[in-house]
Formats: C-alpha cells, structure tokens, sequence
C-alpha cells in the first residue's frame, strides 16, 4: 500500500470555498494564476508558505459552500499531497476525487497535532503521528477507479477511445 | 416499507427499486451551465474526447454572475460560452435574464420529478418543484454533456414537518436558517431534506424556492418539496399521478425527523462568517449598519420585493445606507415595475439594479471595506465574500433587511 510522510498545515472546521479561493479570483486564466491566492481571506501568507509534499489537517466540513472546482484544483496546484479532515462537504468531495486530490477522513487526528509536525500516510489504511497509529477508512471501489484511471477526464478518454 | 420522495425520483428515473447508500446510475434530465465554469466545462469536454452533446436540448447555458461584465477578463468566459452553443447546436442560452436558479424553473427547464445538475452549490432550489437537483464541479458536467448519465449514491433522508401559522414578521428565509442554525452547516451532508406540513403547504412555490436554495449551507444533497396544485400552476402543467405520488410515505425510513411549530419561528439573522450561526434578530438589535442587500437566487423574487417595498413605502432608508435591490430576473423586474414596486423601493432611497447575481458573489457592484457592515437577503456571509475579509455579513429576509435600511441599524421588522 502506498505510504508518504509530510509536514502539515493545521486549519479549523468549516473551510468554506470563498476561503480557498475568493470568488474575485475565479476568473484568472489558470488555478496556477489563482493559487497564490489561496486561503487568503483566512491566511493570506499560507499559499506562500506551504511546500510540495505538505498535508493540510482540518477539522469538520471542510471545502463548504460552492462548487467551484477550482478549489480542489489549486490545493493540488499547491503541491498539497493530502487534506485530512474531520468530513468534507459533498461537492468538494466529488471535485477532489475527479481532480485525482487525496482526501483523507479522521475525526481524531486534528485535535492532537500542531502545525508543522510531520505524520505518515499508509493510503486506505491508517496515519502514523507521534507514535500513534489512526485508522482510516478505504475509499469505495467506484471512487478508486476514478482515481486509478487518474481522474475522471482520463477516464471518459478511455471511454471515447483516445487513451 | 414505504419511500422517501427522493428515493421514488431514483426510483421512476432507473426504474429499480432503491435504498439509501445504493451507487446508481441516473439518466439526466436537464443539466445547467454559469458563466463562470463555461470556459473550464468547454476545454474539459473536448480534452475528454467528446465530440458532441448527448441532448443539446437538455443543456442550459446562463450568464448571470458576470453580467454586465465588470472585468476585461470576464468577456472572455461570454465568448468561449457563445462559440461552445454556436459548435454544439444549443438553444437555451440565456445572456442576461437573470439568475440561473431563477430561470431554470421560471423559464420552464425544470418539472416535478426531473433528476437536474448544474455547475452551482445552489442548485438544491429545484427541489421547490419537486425535483432532485444538486450542484457539481465543471469535470462531472463535461462527463454528463458527452454521456447524459452520472452516478449518485442514495442518500438518507432528513424529514422537516412544519405546522401552524407563521407570524406577520416572519418569511420562509427566517425558517430556512433557523434549520440551519439547528442542523449545523454539515448537519445534511450527503442527505436529503424532505419539507411537509401544512405550514409549507400554504407557501409559495417562491417561498419554497428559498429553503431549497439554502439547503446546501447545511450541507445537504438537495431538499424536495411535493408538487402540489401551485407547483402544476407555476411550472403551466397539469400533475399526472406519478408527480403526485412525490410525497414521503408514513413508513418512510428517516435518518432524523424535525417538527416545528410555526408560531414558534421569530425573524432571525446568520451572523459573521458562517450561516448556521443562527440568531433572533432581537438579540442582534442596535447595531450600526452600512449597506443592505436584497436580491439574490434566495430572495430576489416579486413576493421579496414587495415584503420589502411594503415595509419601505412611504419611508425614506437612513442617509448614510446604501440599499442595494437586484431583481432575480427580467420577468420579474418587469413585474415588479408593473405593480410599482419598484417605484417604492427607488422612492424609498434604493439603488435598482439590473437582474443578476449581483453582490452576491462580490462581482457587479456593492463592494464593501474593513469595518462596514452588510445585512443581505443572499446565502453566504463567508470572510471576503462582499469585499474585504473584514466585512461583517448578517443574512435575514426581505422583511428584516428593509427594516434594517429604514433604522440604519439592526432591527426586528414590524
């Protein structure tokens, strides 16, 4: 099973999509012209700071509010290998799987790190921190293969015969 | 064992016998596209392969967060939008009649029973009609306009009953964010609300259009009324018995049932920055204000107008507020000017402006500073979604919101 390790960044419940990307930036050309823009109204530094590789941690209902897909998009133009988080709202939940984004549920986990600790991800498994062991769930198998595919234009390509 | 509304809309629609958690695949009735992901569903569909629509017919493209455009680059999303209906065969294009939510019904797009997506969380709103609708991402729309099809998982259903008589102060806006308060902001994740009652029953079907609207700030999937005699009139169709069958059954199985008592609901406000932080507006009167919004895919419609021009007529809006009024559509601003109410809101000190989303989402006109307070008849008070993140939100009815522009301050409308 897959396994990575990285520093995380430690945000609240309630991450609506006006935090991760205001509507004011929505209409640049591409989610890298908009990612330094991410989480601004929240923590305008954050975009700036965070790291390939890194994992956001939060707490309940994480990317609320619209469906701009432009959200899951430009955490993962950030570098972001992971959000951990208490649930995740449901549009975003979708637009993360389509975008190939890891998203990760654990209702424990937020409550004990600090920001920049580093964990360790065995993916559909469980998550390593401070010693301690946090079991996570697997994702369905219709979900994994749309991520196995490599998102859900990958896999209407094979359905139209182009790859 | 008896079916939820949403599980006998799956079920006439696959013509399988369903049950909360099942993954199914559905065929789409109609699917509904903004300017704001045109461009993104445009360049997804064709970097998928597709080469043409599975129903031009089916698809609905709406301009009306950008419209007029207030920025050099939003032109660019009205050009990719035309070129795509021009190569793609598409009839329903609508470029500045309003709000998508708004038209998607008005217009007729939308029937009891249909299974409908669209590019917008707010999508939820066709359930004022009795349909399952929900909001997606651009890469999903682009699946549906090659293959018509999109999987869904069942989901449980949250039951609402609502009897009595509201008080004169109170609109459906007041019960809607109530729930949320109550529910949470992911208190129906992945579920469905079911509205019953006879205080529902007596609404509107525009009353109906704002609790559905608002369904998605506590998370839920969509949110289903049952089509009654006024949705047959306001959708011009006659209910054959499958619509009318759209009603939970009374050995439905729940996840969670609500009552309410409709004496019981006050005018209430969701205070800065989240809507489930839910407060009677008397507990919020005295403070200052600074611009009032009214309008929106929540509560844009002639009845809000006319809440609020009743309150406003013959009264002048403090000197130091600005009240911002944005019809949901041309029918009804057209409407709203025939029965002067526009005129008592513009006597009263309002700013008209045309139908779109509008301040809503921050885009065409409205934008506030540190500091300044917002009392607004929309959906979302989140940080930055009017300005700066340092804008205070407070989301009421039409009713409360007037009151508010008249005092320059926060109070409980009469």
């Amino acid at each position: 099973m897959e396994k990575f390790s990285g520093k995380i960044w430690v945000l609240g419940d309630d991450i609506d999509t006006d935090i991760i990307i205001p509507t004011e930036y929505l209409a640049l050309k591409t989610v890298n012209d908009m990612a330094p823009y991410a989480f601004s109204p929240l923590r305008p530094e954050l975009a700036g700071q965070v790291k390939p590789g890194d994992i956001i941690v939060a707490g309940k209902n994480f990317g609320c509010g619209s469906s701009r897909e432009q959200a899951p998009e430009i955490i993962k133009a950030l570098g972001i290998k992971a959000v951990i988080a208490k649930s995740f709202a449901r549009i975003f939940f979708r637009n993360s799987i389509n975008n190939g984004l890891l998203l990760i549920e654990n209702d424990k986990l937020r409550d004990v790190v600090s920001e920049g600790d580093e964990i360790t991800v065995t993916l559909n498994e469980s998550i390593e921190y401070n010693g301690n062991k946090y079991e996570i769930a697997a994702l369905p198998d219709n979900l994994m293969d749309i991520i196995n595919a490599g998102g859900l234009v990958k896999a209407m390509r094979k359905l139209n015969g182009l790859d | 064992m008896g079916s939820t509304i949403i599980e006998k809309i799956v079920r006439n629609n696959t013509g399988k016998e369903v049950k909360p958690g099942d993954i199914v695949t559905v065929n789409v009735d109609r699917v509904m596209i903004h300017d704001i992901f045109i461009p993104f569903v445009a360049s997804k569909f064709e970097e998928m392969g597709f080469t043409k629509l599975w129903d031009p017919d089916k698809v609905v493209l709406i301009y009306d967060h950008l419209v007029p455009a207030s920025q050099v680059d939003d032109t660019r999303h009205f050009k990719v939008g035309n070129e795509f209906v021009e190569k793609y065969g598409m009839k329903n294009i609508h470029r500045a009649d309003g709000i998508c939510h708004q038209l998607m019904t008005e217009a007729g797009y939308v029937k009891p029973g249909n299974i409908v997506f669209g590019t917008d969380s707010h999508t939820t709103t066709y359930g004022c009609v009795g349909a399952f609708s929900s909001g997606i991402g651009y890469t999903e729309m682009a699946s549906i306009l090659g293959t018509g099809t999109m999987w869904i998982r069942v989901p449980e259903t949250i039951r609402v009953n609502i009897t009595g008589k509201l008080p004169k102060n109170v609109m459906a806006k007041d019960i809607i964010l109530k729930i949320i308060g109550d529910l949470g902001a992911d208190g129906a994740t992945y579920k469905a609300l079911e509205f019953a009652g006879d205080t529902v029953e007596n609404m509107s079907v525009a009353s109906r259009m704002s609790m559905s609207n608002m369904a998605i700030e506590a998370g839920a999937k969509c949110a289903l009324f049952t089509p009654d005699e006024k949705t047959a009139q306001y959708c011009e169709m006659e209910l054959t018995d499958r619509e009318r069958d759209l009603v939970g059954d009374k050995d439905a199985v729940y996840c969670q049932v609500l009552n309410y008592k409709a004496e019981d609901f006050v005018p209430v406000m969701a205070c800065p920055s989240n809507v489930d932080n839910v407060k009677p507006v008397a507990a919020l009167e005295g403070k200052k204000i600074d611009q009032v919004f009214i309008g929106s895919c929540t509560n844009g419609r002639l009845e809000d107008l006319m809440a609020a021009a009743e309150v406003l007529k013959d009264k002048q809006i403090a000197p130091f507020v600005k009240l911002i009024v944005t019809p949901a559509s041309r029918k009804i601003y057209l409407e709203a000017m025939k029965n002067g109410t526009i005129a008592t809101l513009a006597a009263s000190g309002a700013i008209i402006t045309h139908p779109s989303c509008g301040l809503c989402c921050g885009r065409t006109g409205g934008i506030l500073t540190d500091g300044e307070v917002v009392v607004a008849t929309n959906n979302r008070n989140f940080l930055g979604r009017m300005g700066t993140s340092k804008v205070e939100i407070f989301l009421a009815s039409p009713k409360s919101a007037a009151a508010c522009a008249v005092a320059g301050k926060i109070v409980v409308p009469k």
